[in-house]
């Protein structure tokens, strides 16, 4: 039995719909690529309906797979049809998907409903048409990258593993003393720098 | 689709089983069934296959014959190591140290071990995934009921300096085990030269059945057992041995003792031209685990910008069979441990790409995965909006 359907592996071999539009009306970006999957959704909008759409996906087969048909099913809709369409409806039109992966489902639908919201906020505040700057998030370590054990940020030892932190002066997150650079940044932590 | 042969590259994930491995083998799944406990013939003669195995993977990692405890399973051997040296000596020290990379049947038992009051410790590695001497000196200072350290790391190819590592441990009378589940029938592994006094072996690892795997474990150390029952395998692990696998993993130990040299010697060329090429050929590849010290059949990589699976998935179209540590890749969607603790930010580890080689690899193939590589990574990276950031210098 394969991994995926075959529908799943049509829409991830041959993606509908890559790419970015120049002047988009509403752009929707979800995930982060410490839980995996990150899809950026662009929509341009004529008379109400979805008249363009385009996607950018950074995850495994299901997520590019499930960004295609998204795509796909938004493409000529209402944006009131559009705002209706459910991971569970996704799901169904792939063919299914493995139970762990339904949950790129989630993100695919949530990018485009995220678009939807974009381009309605920037309608109604008359916010002129232009790409977002994007924010980037911190992701702070909570976990002590060791054992998985919750490192509390006040005191930078882990309780499990017993191995001290120190903040790393470059990025600000937290590091093992024993290493020679940062394994978030790269940045040499020396004897003095700690 | 594709008129070339496949390219398997996961053989530490499984291998097939070798033609002479099965040649034992068969016979004794039709007429072998005797139990080895019987006093009469069937029993007998069960015994005498049992103990010719025994030498057989003794031999193999230097050992006497009446160390080997047979197991199914390389997890299984790592639960019994952990759990068993650690509640047998107990009132010793209530310490378990492990490193940051072992497998997960280290962690886990490791960790499980923490609810009866045992105290773990878990050091940590540096960038290509080596303990150093220093930290687990330090650690011991409070000393240890055991000590676990993985050989070989199967997820980043990195070979663990042991024989130092074992001499701190054997200062301070502690005993080391390590596990050699991707190394023993690929590297030598001595257990007098690396001074450690327990190892596991798989059998799959070196083209032995499934299903069959050792403890070595030294006549000094104790260890209770985790399947208690009968006196078989000196009452350490009860249960009636699988004849036929453990026939199997005897005759793989003999063939991969002798074929060692000249088999890593050929695939080191194969792994080599990987490590040099994919970097060269395509921008922002990284190599994973230690550029030399390294299992002479693993290349391993972090292609950035991009996830493991939809590679894999693509490669796979093309009869290329390889793994990779990537959270999307694992059932529990979670990035390799490993990989987090060489100190990878999580979406470079994303982009995880480990190949494996086994005797049927062959140089060109190296070409063929090289020319289906790079199109692919494009073609991926088009999509990805990490790479769409890095292209605009917004990524930070």
């Amino acid at each position: 039995m394969a991994l995926y359907s075959d529908k799943v592996m049509d829409h991830f071999m041959n993606p509908r719909n890559v790419g970015e539009l120049e002047l988009p009306d509403g752009i929707g970006e979800v995930g982060n690529p410490v839980c995996g999957d990150m899809m950026t959704f662009m929509i341009t909008v004529k008379d109400n309906r979805i008249e363009d759409v385009k996607f950018k996906t950074f995850g495994c087969g299901a997520a590019i797979a499930v960004s295609s048909m998204v795509s796909e099913m938004a493409k000529g809709k209402t944006l009131e049809e559009a705002m209706k369409i459910t991971n569970a409806m996704v799901a169904e039109e792939l063919g299914g998907l493995p139970k762990n992966k339904l949950h790129c489902s989630n993100l695919g639908a949530d990018a485009l409903h995220k678009a939807i919201e974009d381009y309605r906020e920037r309608r109604d505040s008359g916010e002129p048409v232009k790409k977002k700057v994007r924010e980037e998030k911190k992701v702070s370590l909570e976990k002590c990258p060791y054992c998985e054990q919750a490192v509390e940020s006040t005191t930078p030892i882990c309780t499990t593993c017993k191995i001290q932190f120190a903040v790393c002066p470059e990025c600000g997150k937290l590091a093992a003393t024993s290493l020679d650079t940062c394994p978030h940044c790269g940045a040499r932590l020396t004897a003095e720098k700690r | 689709m594709n008129t070339n042969q496949p390219i398997y590259m996961d053989h530490i994930a499984a291998s097939p089983v070798r033609t002479e491995v099965l040649e034992v083998m068969l016979p004794l799944l039709r007429e072998g069934f005797g139990n080895p406990q019987s006093v009469h013939q069937r029993g007998q003669e069960a015994a005498e296959v049992l103990g010719g195995a025994r030498e057989q993977v003794a031999a193999l990692v230097g050992a006497a014959p009446s160390d080997v405890i047979f197991t199914a399973t390389g997890s299984e051997s790592n639960n019994l190591a952990i759990k068993g040296i650690a509640r047998a000596r107990r009132k010793k020290s209530n310490r378990v140290i492990v490193s940051a990379i072992e497998h997960h049947s280290i962690l886990n038992p490791a960790k499980a071990l923490t609810q009866e009051g045992f105290e773990l410790v878990v050091l940590p590695v540096d960038g290509h995934g080596l303990v150093s001497v220093d930290v687990l000196k330090d650690a011991l200072a409070d000393g240890a009921a055991v000590v676990s350290i993985i050989h070989a790391s199967t997820e980043i190819g990195t070979i663990e300096p042991i024989a130092e590592l074992a001499a701190i441990c054997r200062e301070h009378h502690i005993p080391m085990h390590t596990d050699a589940w991707g190394s023993a029938g690929t590297i030598p592994v001595d257990m007098k030269e690396l001074g450690v006094q327990a190892v596991t072996v798989a059998g799959q690892n070196f083209r032995g059945p499934p299903g069959a795997s050792a403890l070595v474990i030294g006549r000094g150390t104790p260890a209770k057992p985790i399947i208690a029952g009968g006196i078989q395998e000196k009452g350490i692990r009860a249960g009636q041995e699988n004849i036929p696998a453990i026939a199997g993993m005897g005759k793989a130990a003999e063939l991969a003792g002798r074929e060692m040299e000249d088999l890593s010697a050929r695939l080191m060329i194969i792994r080599d031209a990987l490590i040099s090429r994919l970097p060269a050929e395509i921008d922002d590849v990284i190599i994973t685990g230690h550029p030399t010290m390294r299992l002479p059949n693993h290349a391993s990589f972090c292609v950035k910008y991009i996830e493991g699976e939809g590679l894999l998935l693509f490669l796979d179209q093309s009869d290329i069979m390889a793994a990779s540590g990537s959270a999307c890749t694992s059932k529990s969607l979670k990035a390799s441990h490993v990989l987090d603790a060489i100190g990878l930010d999580a979406a470079t580890a994303q982009g995880s790409i480990v190949f494996t080689l086994g005797r049927e690899n062959k140089i060109e193939d190296v070409d063929r995965i090289s020319s289906v590589i790079k199109p692919v990574v494009s073609r991926l990276r088009e999509m990805s909006p990490l790479y769409k950031r890095k292209e605009d210098g917004s990524l930070q």
